[in-house]
């Protein structure tokens, strides 16, 4: 039963699209989750997915609207999440639920079917094409290109934002770019992932390789690792059982954060033996 | 003030930090007011004060990280702005006060004291082989050598503070910056701290500002002291001259004493 789902064409590109999306929206994952920057994420994710029913409205690319409004949600909850006088909860939860009011504004507007709007919404794995598919490859490779780049740069500003800053590493723009790059990442998977799911695609893998390791190589590796994993097989798991993907990649991908938090290698090495033996004060 | 007259007898070229009437402020809150100070290369300053003096505005004014509202600040004999402040934190090296570190955070001792070279390195490039043998090297200075693939967040608070300060050194400053490099370890901690900083400041001849509470150790490893309070400069001089004990009871609205022991001065409060 299994390997028949592959002869499907369309199967064929669902599993290249897990495999795309999973692993960058994962990577991205690590970004956000070692900044502790979540509420960011989900605004500027939900920001894309606002902005990508905004096209479909008014007829526009809605990948190039989507892409736009995460920018301008990057640009204003950034400098929010920037300071480190105040908690950036509150502000950016109004602004997280009025992205959410406008996407479902912005659907209740929109004449006749709304077939493509309701994609967005939940994803299509099933359905995505050549030209999705070309996107998500695309923005994989920046994505991959820049991290090996600046990855000094890039762990720095994670691990140790005012340091960075103090060595006179530009981490401002460092930090937006990254914000740009999780914009770049949610507006390439809308299609495939839905605007009301890619946000457990992005947190949950990076959730989970964080109770495996230390290492911040080894962090990125995991999680992608655990993104492709669970949208590959939350795709085995609606084939076989009929039910929406979307929901099984979610579900899949929290069982996962739920099963490594109970079991954390890291938690286990906390209580148990070295860390507490070798403090000296 | 105190402090003008003797700023117009220093030599200009030997001077470290040169701060001109800077007032500095974060949001609108006003941290730090028309604080006129010059710091000689090789100078150690300590600096202290109550609670909310502006001791930290002060060190942070130094690297560029406090928004200077007016005044202008000199360092390294360039005048600090948005264009050249990058290029002028990578020489100078920053402990900033003990901060609570995620224990799950992904970053081991020796990657985090690397951190260091990042911003003098610059990007697209990789770290040099002469660095990380530096890193070992610094490690054991400060104590460290069989803790660098350790969790940063499983350190003790001395552990922390001496990665921090290992960071710093890597960077091979000029100027090194310490916000009250002491607080909350205990006694031998603090007295090894001090020692370490004392002999690095003197073996890398660098121009030193340290935040403290701690009275009692300044006069041996400073040589000259600041007093603030209420964001403004009270007080700047030789450290010998600092301890006065009316001049502390002033400072810090609280009777301080100075006893003698063995002949050195010891703060009774």
């Amino acid at each position: 039963m299994i390997p028949e789902i592959f002869q499907y064409e369309f199967m064929q590109k669902a599993f290249a699209a897990g495999l795309l999306s999973g692993m960058s929206c994962s990577v991205v994952g690590v970004l956000v989750v070692t900044m502790r920057i979540s509420t960011v994420g989900i605004c500027i994710s939900h920001a894309g997915f606002a902005g990508a029913l905004f096209g479909l409205l008014l007829d526009l690319n809605y990948l190039a609207t989507a892409f736009v409004f995460s920018l301008v949600a990057a640009a204003v909850v950034g400098p929010l999440a920037d300071r480190a006088e105040f908690a950036p909860e509150t502000s950016v939860g109004i602004l997280f639920s009025a992205m959410l009011g406008l996407a479902f504004l912005f659907i209740g507007l929109m004449p006749g079917s709304r077939t493509s709007a309701l994609d967005l919404f939940w994803g299509s794995i099933l359905t995505v094409t050549r030209g999705d598919l070309l996107l998500l490859a695309i923005i994989a490779a920046i994505l991959l290109i820049l991290l090996l780049m600046f990855f000094k740069e890039v762990q720095a500003v994670l691990c140790h934002r005012s340091v960075a800053l103090a060595v006179g590493i530009p981490a401002s723009a460092v930090f937006y770019g990254m914000l740009i790059l999780l914009g770049a990442t949610v507006t390439a998977s809308l299609k495939s992932v839905g605007g009301l799911l890619i946000y457990s695609l992005i947190i949950n893998p990076a959730a989970a390789a964080y109770q495996v390791t230390y290492s911040l190589r080894k962090l990125f590796f995991f999680s992608a690792l655990f993104g492709v994993l669970v949208c590959w097989g939350g795709l085995l798991i609606s084939y076989v059982l009929d039910i929406p993907s979307g929901a099984a990649i979610v579900l899949l991908s929290t069982l996962l954060v739920a099963a490594l938090t109970l079991y954390s290698p890291k938690k286990r090495g906390a209580m148990t033996g070295w860390t507490r033996t070798d403090q000296r004060d | 003030m105190h402090t003008g007259g003797q700023v117009k007898q220093r030599e200009y070229g030997r001077t470290a930090v040169f701060l001109n009437s800077v007032t500095a402020a974060y949001g609108r809150h006003v941290a730090m007011e028309n604080v006129t100070l010059s710091v000689h290369r090789g100078d150690f300053l300590g600096i202290i004060g109550p609670n909310g003096a502006g001791k930290t505005t002060l060190l942070t004014v130094v690297n560029g990280l406090a928004k200077v509202i007016s005044g202008n600040a000199q360092i390294l004999g360039e005048p600090l702005s948005r264009k050249n402040v990058n290029a002028l934190r990578k020489k100078i090296g920053y402990v900033p006060q003990i901060q609570e570190i995620d224990p799950l955070l992904p970053i081991n001792v020796r990657d985090s004291v690397l951190v260091g070279c990042y911003g003098r390195l610059g990007f697209f490039r990789r770290v040099p082989k002469a660095l990380l043998e530096k890193t070992e090297t610094l490690l054991g200075l400060v104590g460290l050598s069989r803790l660098g693939d350790r969790p940063l967040g499983h350190l003790s608070g001395g552990e922390k503070q001496r990665v921090a300060i290992a960071r710093a050194l890597l960077q091979e400053p000029e100027i090194l910056l310490l916000d009250e490099p002491c607080a909350s370890l205990d006694w031998k901690a603090q007295k090894e701290i001090l020692v370490l900083i004392q002999e690095l400041h003197n073996r890398l001849r660098l121009t030193t500002l340290m935040v403290t509470h701690d009275l009692n150790s300044l006069p041996q490893v400073c040589t000259r002291m600041a007093f603030m309070k209420g964001g403004r400069l009270i007080w700047e001089g030789e450290a010998a001259q600092a301890l006065s004990g009316s001049r502390l009871s002033e400072l810090y609205d609280t009777g301080i004493t100075i006893a003698s022991h063995e002949g050195k001065p010891v703060l009774l409060y």
